[in-house]
């Protein structure tokens, strides 16, 4: 039956990507100069991986391309080549090439041939200049004897002593003539010493075999292919005639000396000297997004433990309701507070299980500056500190194109070219930092370049000619570099290949404003810039603000509220008896009606009864008439997608202590429909109470 | 679900696993009563408060809280445009499983009472006349006879995944 | 049927050999370096040792070697699964003790026929 390797792909080309970040960071550590053989090895296993996995589970392309790449560290780690700078550009380029065949196979897409011969020709080309180093070594070709039709083969075969140390059996050996064909044999105990020399462990024994088969030479040689060089193994056609007096020849074949076949030529492998560095690098892995998640097993442990505990509380609490009387108040207090610290902590625990080290994130950064330090021929070095601050794994899949576009654009326009630093008395090279912290509830990463700084009198420049600000405005240094994140804004005076392509700065605070964070910029001309990105720590926990509209509950998220307050009514201006204004303090801001907009019957509908949340969504400031303002509380966001669909204006559901759904504002999309009008006709739907 | 087996036709089954035949949950609306594939059908609640959602149809009352999931309720009655009823002790809720675009979820109806299970093998269902404009014929499965009484077999995947319920999947997959 | 310990870093070879093996009726340990074998070899008994070659922490060579050193292990057949079609390589296995070798790519079926021929 034949077994589909389709299971095993999967698995495969997994850990052939982790085995790729693997050789990518040992070879950068590499051209570094710090070439120790336990290096070499690394790099030489994750290609002989690779190559061999791919063969196996029927990845050609990939086997056939990594063949090349494997060959050529062969030769390293057997020191037959040196390290060049050049052959490791070429290791890194053929890293790239089958990262894509990997992803290729897994998407199942097209590959690029040409590219892929091109590299091979690098390869090859490398390969060939060295005649002493062998291609693919093939075993030799043993020739099948004669064509005539042979029908039986005269084996004369001598073990060596020793041939049975390897764990090989001649049993096994003679089942497989067997199925050859039919077998006469002759065992010859003349060799087998007296009693008190016996080796047990020694073989002593040889045999004539007169195997009756059609088969060739190679399918005999084959059986004893294990044992070729710990025995005398002389395999003879046979003819019809010879094999009958083929017992009568016994006598005269076994007292030839027989001749040790030759294989092959035999290499002696020279003695290597490692020096066995104990300095292994971490293998570093960078996994893209994918639905599983790898986690320490403490996390794990630590889980169960709160579970045990959760459990044992629960019990106990369940006992004391069996028999409720007064006296057990206390008691059950202390149940509940128990079970609430419970509660707490097993909470904490598995959203600590989606945390992962920001470091995931930051792996890429190596190979990119190398890369870009060739292109742009600047010298750059990277500094990570606080790479194991860790983060919930969602946020950092979405935040990894963010950090690429702020590095990039820090290669790009903050570090200047050597020549340029070395006239401003800077180093040479130039150093990029990222940085990682807890603070609060949240976490900062900070992107610092040691370059130009940014440039106040440009940007300010730029804005007006986009017309983002009038010439005449006075703005503070900080509202000029925010001018830097509004929607195609660019300084760079020619859109180069890497930064200003169509991804500006607007798309990276859009981005992660969309995790529930903002972006900051501080610089210093002629000294640098620190972009500065701080996040929540988990998107499925909302602080929020509860809010009541007639009888319903809702959440408003707290980061979303300036400010609460009771309406006072000479505050209130209507424009067109349509819209409200309230007047807070120096600005007007759009009031919107909550029972309104969520079509609900409100306490009252005039707005000196109620309350006016403050709040701030995409840039824009609103003030939500409610009814009452009630606690505020961690909530868990809930999908209303999962089993029904977005719903304009809200961003997801919670369930409320007392098991109540209560729905949470979106506030953004409040304000974006109550300034264009909902999508849906409200009032047919209510005339008609019929379905479409 | 093991292979299906050949079964005398005319006899009634009550294994609970084979393809010859349905089991059906059936439920009375408007008097009407109607079947569902048993199989879809996650359990049985009573009517509680709902979370009405702003903006939708009315017969979409709102969700609830599913043992921590949320799950929207449609009255079936405002479905079909029949006259309201106030909801009472036997008002009930079925919560089922609805396949979509290979995407299942989970959704209740409110109905009036439920009826019984019944098991139906494929030749005593029939196909369904055309019902004119009350129900969509896209929503019946067929007609079922049990004893005296007719059942008409909904077809839940379209009837609550139709152009109202707009079952749009949505963009970047948000929504923790 | 039979114990088989089957050593690779390749986690998807060892996959592939140890559904392979378990299909086959016999039961399979996985490990992933020759060190986390020996550990395996000094706890249990196995009648067939399948071996890769390159590993890390300690190769199919040297795990070979210090298998042998075993008085379980003394004559457990041990082949060793490797790319390596190269004689040197072969002639170090069957130094440090192997029984044999199998060469990599194998389906499946190869696989069981070998072990069927070693295993009886």
């Amino acid at each position: 039956m034949a077994i589909d390797m389709e299971q095993f792909k999967v698995t495969y080309i997994e850990e052939s990507l982790e085995g790729l970040d693997i050789m990518e960071s040992s070879l950068l550590g590499l051209d570094s100069g710090t070439a120790d053989n336990e290096t070499i090895n690394t790099i030489f296993r994750a290609a002989h991986s690779i190559k061999g996995g791919g063969a196996t589970f029927g990845l050609s392309s990939v086997s056939e391309f990594t063949h090349s790449v494997e060959t050529l560290l062969d030769q390293i780690r057997n020191e037959e080549r040196t390290i060049t700078s050049e052959i490791v550009a070429l290791l890194l380029t053929s890293v790239d090439v089958i990262r894509d065949l990997l992803a290729a196979e897994q998407h199942n897409e097209n590959i690029d041939e040409e590219r892929i011969e091109a590299v091979k020709k690098q390869f090859d080309a490398l390969l060939e200049s060295d005649t002493t180093s062998p291609g693919q070594t093939s075993s030799q070709e043993i020739k099948a004897e004669s064509n005539q039709e042979q029908n039986a083969w005269l084996i004369d075969f001598r073990p060596h002593p020793d041939m049975l140390a390897t764990g090989n059996d001649v049993v096994r050996m003679f089942r497989e003539l067997t199925e050859l064909g039919k077998c006469d044999i002759n065992v010859d105990t003349n060799n087998i010493p007296a009693l008190e020399d016996l080796n047990i462990e020694d073989c002593s024994l040889s045999w004539i075999v007169t195997l009756y088969s059609t088969c060739t030479k190679q399918q005999v040689e084959e059986v004893f292919v294990w044992v070729e060089d710990d025995c005398d193994l002389i395999i003879s056609p046979l003819t019809q005639n010879e094999s009958e007096s083929s017992i009568e020849n016994f006598e005269a074949i076994k007292s030839e000396k027989g001749k040790t076949k030759e294989i092959g030529p035999e290499l002696v492998t020279k003695p290597i000297d490692r020096r066995n560095s104990g300095d292994r690098r971490t293998p570093t892995k960078n996994k893209t997004e994918s639905s599983s998640i790898r986690v320490d097993i403490d996390k794990i442990d630590a889980l169960i433990n709160m579970v045990g505990e959760l459990v044992i509380t629960q019990s106990m609490l369940s006992q004391m309701g069996e028999d409720l009387n007064i006296d057990r108040l206390e008691k059950l207090k202390d149940g509940l507070g128990q079970l609430e610290r419970n509660t707490r902590e097993l909470q904490e625990s598995v959203m600590r299980i989606r945390m992962i080290p920001i470091s995931f994130a930051f792996n890429r950064f190596p190979r990119m500056i190398h890369d870009m330090c060739s292109n742009f021929g600047k010298k750059v070095e990277l500094k990570v500190s606080g790479e194991s601050t860790e983060l919930d794994k969602t946020v950092m899949e979405k935040i990894g194109d963010p950090l690429v576009h702020l590095v990039r654009n820090s290669m790009d326009h903050g570090i200047e070219l050597p020549e340029t630093r070395a006239k401003l008395g800077k180093p040479e090279t130039g150093t990029l930092s990222l940085n990682a912290f807890h603070q609060g509830g949240n976490i900062v990463i900070e992107i610092s370049d040691d370059g130009a700084g940014l440039n106040k009198e440009k940007i300010r420049k730029k804005a007006i000619e986009n017309g983002l600000i009038d010439e005449s405005e006075e703005l503070p240094d900080s509202k000029i570099y925010e001018l830097l994140f509004q929607p195609g804004f660019s300084t760079a005076e020619k859109v180069t290949d890497v930064s200003g392509r169509g991804v500006g700065m607007d798309v990276v605070k859009k981005n992660i404003q969309a995790l529930g964070g903002v972006v900051e910029v501080s610089t210093v001309a002629g000294q640098g810039t620190t972009f500065s990105i701080r996040l929540p720590l988990t998107l499925a926990i909302l602080d929020g603000q509860l809010i009541r509209v007639g009888e319903q509950t809702y959440i408003v998220p707290l980061i979303s509220i300036i400010e609460s307050l009771q309406i006072e009514k000479n505050s209130i201006n209507s424009v067109a008896g349509k819209a409200d204004l309230y007047k807070l303090r120096d600005e007007y801001i759009p009031v919107i009606r909550l029972y309104e907009a969520f079509d609900i019957q409100p306490d009252s509908r005039s707005l000196e009864n109620g309350l006016l949340v403050v709040v701030e969504g995409d840039g824009h400031k609103a003030g939500l008439f409610v009814d009452d303002l009630l606690a505020q509380q961690q909530v868990v966001i809930k999908s209303l997608e999962t089993n029904y669909k977005k719903v304009e204006g809200l961003s997801g559901a919670t369930i409320l202590g007392d098991g109540r759904v209560a729905l949470i504002v979106d506030v953004a999309g409040v304000i974006r429909v109550s300034q264009h009008g909902s999508n849906q006709n409200i009032n047919s739907i209510h005339d008609n109470g019929v379905a479409a | 679900m093991e292979a299906a087996q050949q079964i005398d036709v005319n006899s009634q089954v009550n294994a609970g696993v084979e393809d010859q035949g349905d089991q059906l949950l059936t439920f009375i609306l408007a008097g009407e009563e109607y079947g569902v594939d048993i199989l879809r059908v996650q359990e049985i609640k009573g009517w509680d408060t709902v979370t009405p959602i702003p903006n939708t149809p009315e017969h979409i009352r709102g969700v609830i809280n599913l043992r921590g999931t949320i799950v929207p309720i449609i009255d079936l009655r405002m479905r079909f445009g029949l006259e309201t009823i106030e909801y009472g002790a036997t008002t009930v809720v079925i919560v089922l499983k609805v396949i979509s675009n290979n995407k299942s979820r989970i959704m209740g109806i409110v109905v009036d009472g439920v009826s019984d299970v019944y098991n139906i093998s494929k030749d005593a269902m029939k196909p369904p006349p055309d019902f004119g404009s009350v129900i969509s014929i896209d929503f019946v499965s067929g007609l079922a006879t049990v004893g005296e009484t007719m059942v008409i077999v909904l077809d839940i995947d379209h009837l609550l995944n139709s152009e109202d319920m707009a079952v749009v999947e949505s963009v970047g997959g948000e929504g923790a | 049927m039979a114990s088989i310990l089957t050593v690779d870093d390749s986690a998807s070879m060892r996959q592939m050999v140890s559904f392979t093996l378990k299909g086959a009726g016999h039961d399979v340990t996985e490990a992933s370096d020759g060190k986390e074998a020996l550990s395996f070899a000094k706890g249990k008994k196995f009648d067939l040792v399948l071996s890769d070659v390159n590993m890390p922490n300690m190769d199919g060579i040297e795990l070979t070697k210090s298998l042998r050193t075993l008085p379980d292990f003394k004559y457990t057949p041990i082949l060793m699964l490797t790319t390596e079609a190269g004689l040197n390589k072969k002639q170090d296995g069957k130094a440090a003790g192997a029984t044999g070798w199998i060469v990599k790519p194998f389906n499946p079926e190869q696989l069981l026929t070998t072990i069927k021929k070693v295993l009886g």
